[in-house]
This record gives C-alpha cells, structure tokens and sequence, in this order.
C-alpha cells in the first residue's frame, strides 16, 4: 500500500514545530518515530496533507529532577529499554517497552508519539497511567502540564488541542517500598495486547501492607483505563492474601465492559482482565516487599 | 507534491536523488538505488523484509521517509559485504547452516543478527528468538536461522568484533 500525498517539513524546535502546526492548521500532524502514524499513512486510515517532522527537534536525553524522572518526548523505545536511569527510576516502563513492537520499531518509536497516538491497548500509555505520569505540553502560547490521567479520550483521540506537542513526560521515581507489574496476553509476541494489564503498589513506610494500589487496563475500551480506586480500596491497609486478590480482580474484571472483535470476544477478555489483574498485583506486591530485604 | 532533492549516505556512498516526500525509504532503496535486497513485505513494520541499518540501527525502511534518511548513515546487506563481493561470515553461516531457503527474509534476518551480535554480547538462544521477533520467515523455519546465528556470535566472539557498520 502507498499513502496518499503529502507535504513535509523538517522543524530542529518544539517551538518551530508548534508554529508551523498552527501555520498548516488541523491538516497537519506531528511525526516522530512514525511507527504508528507511517502504517496509517500506508492503508491510508490518516490522510494528513502535511507531516511535521520533530525528530531534529529534540536531542535529550533522560534526566533525574529531584523525585522525577523527566524522559524527553522523543527518547526511543530502546532507550527507555536500556537508559540506566530508566532501568534504576522507571523499571516498569523498562520492563513493558519490551513487549512493544520489535526492534526496529523501538528503535525509532518514541514515547512522546505513543501518547499521543492514544491507542488503547497501549503498553506505555497504560504504564503512564498506573504511574500518574504528566505530560508536558507546547503551544505557541507556552507550556502546560497535562496529567496523562486526563489525556486520553477515546480511540487514537488525546485531550491536546490543536497546535499542541508534547515535549517531555515527568514520571516520579520508583523508589524501595514500592512495586510494579506488567502483564499482556497476545496471539504472537509483538501484537497488539489483546488485554495488558499494568499493576504499581507503595507499602506502608512500617509495616508491610498496602499503602496505595493503582492498576491500569489496555484492550478493554477506546482507551487505557485507570481502575476506579474503590476497585482496590480493599488492599489498602492489608498484606493481601490470594483470597482478596482474586476478589479484587474479580471486581476489576466487573468494571470492565470490553466489546469482542476479530481478535476476542468481550467475555474473553473480562477474564484476561481478571486473571492479569490477579497476577499483576500479586508481583506487585511481591516486588515492594522483595526492595526491602 | 514537488520533488526535492535528498543526498543519501548508502553503504558508504553518497547517491542524490529527487524524492517525494511520501515516498518510502524501501522504495528509494529498492526502486531508485536498485538495491533489490531491501523488500517489500507488508508495509507495516510487521515482517522484516525491508531493514535496513540506519546509523547502525535496524529500522524499518517502510516506515521511513527517504527525506528522513539524509544526514544519516543507511546500510543494506550489500553494504556488509566486501567489495569484492565477498560474503560476509554473518552470511556464510547462513550458508552453511542451510538458514536461507527461498531468501526473501534473509537480508533482513542478517542485518537484524548483524546488530544483535554487534552490541558485544554473546546471545543466547532465547535472546536471538527475541531479537528475532518481527523479522518473519515463511519457508526455510527458525531452527537453521537461530542456528546460523548462534554459529556467527560464537564466532564473532572469538575473533573480536565484526567489521564496523558505517564505511
């Protein structure tokens, strides 16, 4: 398949980057890695008649700011798979970025893009949401910070308005104490999820029971979702034992109301959505009681 | 849209060539350069036909834009070889190990083992499987591919790095 026409311009800043979006109007869309946007160009699902090309706008690399681990928008999939920084601060994403796409992909796809493509059986988009990660967002008016948890709308959809770009995301430090899952069932390695499912737990700072629970879900809706926090509120304060674990699962799995397509049908995935769950949370737990000892 | 001249880096020379900026890298290399060994497989980044190297680094050719590459160091599985067009040891023991049947993916699969075993460690089986992801063959199997491989890092190890990507 071969995309439709396009323009092209190369931009070397966020701020020539925004300018020429509102220059182009809602015509116009941002590439970065491209790994998304170039097949929808290809079976011309997006028909986009400029292509704005930020990947010489931004050379940064990971940093630490006191508590956050700031990743420039366009750092790789393989940086956040191999960064020190990333692998010590932000395992999870470490550990998910893994199951994305294959390696010449997470050689050019960005986490900036993965965001902003909005796909709701996302791997980074549902670490970013279990993190309570912020994007940090440019317009030819100045910044903004957009908490990732009000950035996805629906299906391929953000709440970012039109010219805006996101330039960096801020994530706090995984620090001891606490503990993160990720976990996905597909067909063939490298697929899209069917269902994902990413866990994050902080222990008490005393004794080891849980102090806060937050469990993110891929695959089941137009968007990655965040569990209601009733959902978990029954972990908070305990040391949960397979019994409460299987019960809170259980109770996500009922939250969920995934629809069936080619791929699985709703039931199947409600209980992908519950067993993932289950697993998610037991390492999790595991893994914040394990940074103790 | 109207042509633009881009000045390609490939395989160590420099080829100027009128683009579209729609047009794909793999078409560029395949149609224009007439560098035949970078395929066209599904155009989604799925299969693996089309890698080629880009500053060292497999990418997808299908999802890159040929106006994308200038600047940047683009190497085929030409470009491993000698030239006197003698094969790479990556592609003997492919040879030898009877890992390329009908040869569509094998440009690919080399490329993709060439930077595995150039990052410096000797892979094991598993991690040659998971570099492997994405890169699809539909004839000869994986067992004679991952052996090649394997074949090629304990040599590569042995006798020090391979050669350098970008001359």
């Amino acid at each position: 398949m071969v995309s439709a026409p396009f323009d092209y311009v190369a931009v070397h800043s966020y701020d020539d980057a925004v300018q020429q979006l509102a220059h182009f109007g809602d015509e116009a869309v941002i590439i970065a890695g491209g790994q998304s946007l170039v097949p929808m160009l290809n079976l011309r699902l997006a028909r986009p008649s400029v292509l704005i090309d930020i990947n010489g706008a931004d050379l940064r690399e990971p940093v630490i700011e006191g508590e956050v681990l700031r990743l420039p928008a366009m750092t790789r999939h393989r940086i956040l798979m191999e960064h020190p920084l990333v692998r010590q601060y932000c395992p999870l994403l470490a550990d998910a970025v893994r199951h994305v796409g294959n390696v010449r992909v997470r050689n050019r796809g960005t986490i900036g893009g993965s965001l902003a493509h909005a796909d709701p059986t996302g791997e980074i988009s549902s670490c970013a949401l279990v993190l309570d990660a912020q994007a940090v967002v440019r317009s030819p008016d100045g910044e903004r910070i957009v908490p990732v948890r009000e950035l996805f709308v629906t299906y391929l959809t953000t709440a970012l308005e039109h010219p805006e770009v996101i330039t960096d995301v801020l994530v706090r430090v995984t620090r001891p104490r606490q503990g993160w899952s990720f976990h996905e069932m597909v067909r063939r390695t490298s697929d899209f999820a069917i269902v994902a499912v990413a866990a994050w737990i902080r222990l008490d700072e005393r004794a080891d029971v849980v102090a806060a629970a937050h469990v993110a879900l891929a695959g089941v809706a137009g968007r990655v979702v965040l569990a209601a926090p009733e959902l978990v509120a029954e972990l908070i304060g305990i040391a949960p034992d397979e019994v409460t674990l299987a019960h809170v699962a259980a109770g996500i799995a009922r939250s969920a109301d995934p629809s069936s397509d080619v791929h699985a049908s709703g039931d199947y995935r409600r209980r992908l959505v519950q067993v993932l769950s289950a697993r998610a949370l037991r390492d999790a737990f595991d893994k914040a009681r394990g940074e103790t000892a | 849209m109207t042509k633009r001249k881009v000045l390609l880096a490939v395989n160590g020379r420099g080829h100027e060539v009128w683009v579209t900026p729609s047009d794909s890298l793999l078409d560029i290399l395949h149609d224009e350069l007439g560098l035949a060994e970078v395929r066209y497989g599904c155009g989604e980044g799925v299969c693996g036909t089309c890698t080629v190297l880009l500053d060292g680094e497999p990418v997808n050719g299908c999802l890159m834009l040929a106006v994308q590459a200038e600047g940047h160091q683009v190497t085929t599985m030409l470009g491993l070889m000698g030239a006197d067009g003698s094969m790479h040891p990556l592609q003997a023991c492919f040879l030898r190990r009877g890992a390329s049947q009908c040869g569509f993916c094998t440009p690919g699969m080399v490329l993709t083992a060439f930077d595995l075993v150039r990052r410096g460690r000797r892979p094991t089986r598993e991690e040659i499987r998971y570099a492997l992801i994405g890169s699809l063959c539909r004839c000869t199997g994986y067992t004679k591919i991952i052996d090649a491989i394997e074949e090629y890092a304990a040599l590569a190890g042995s006798q020090g790095a391979p050669d350098g990507v970008t001359r």
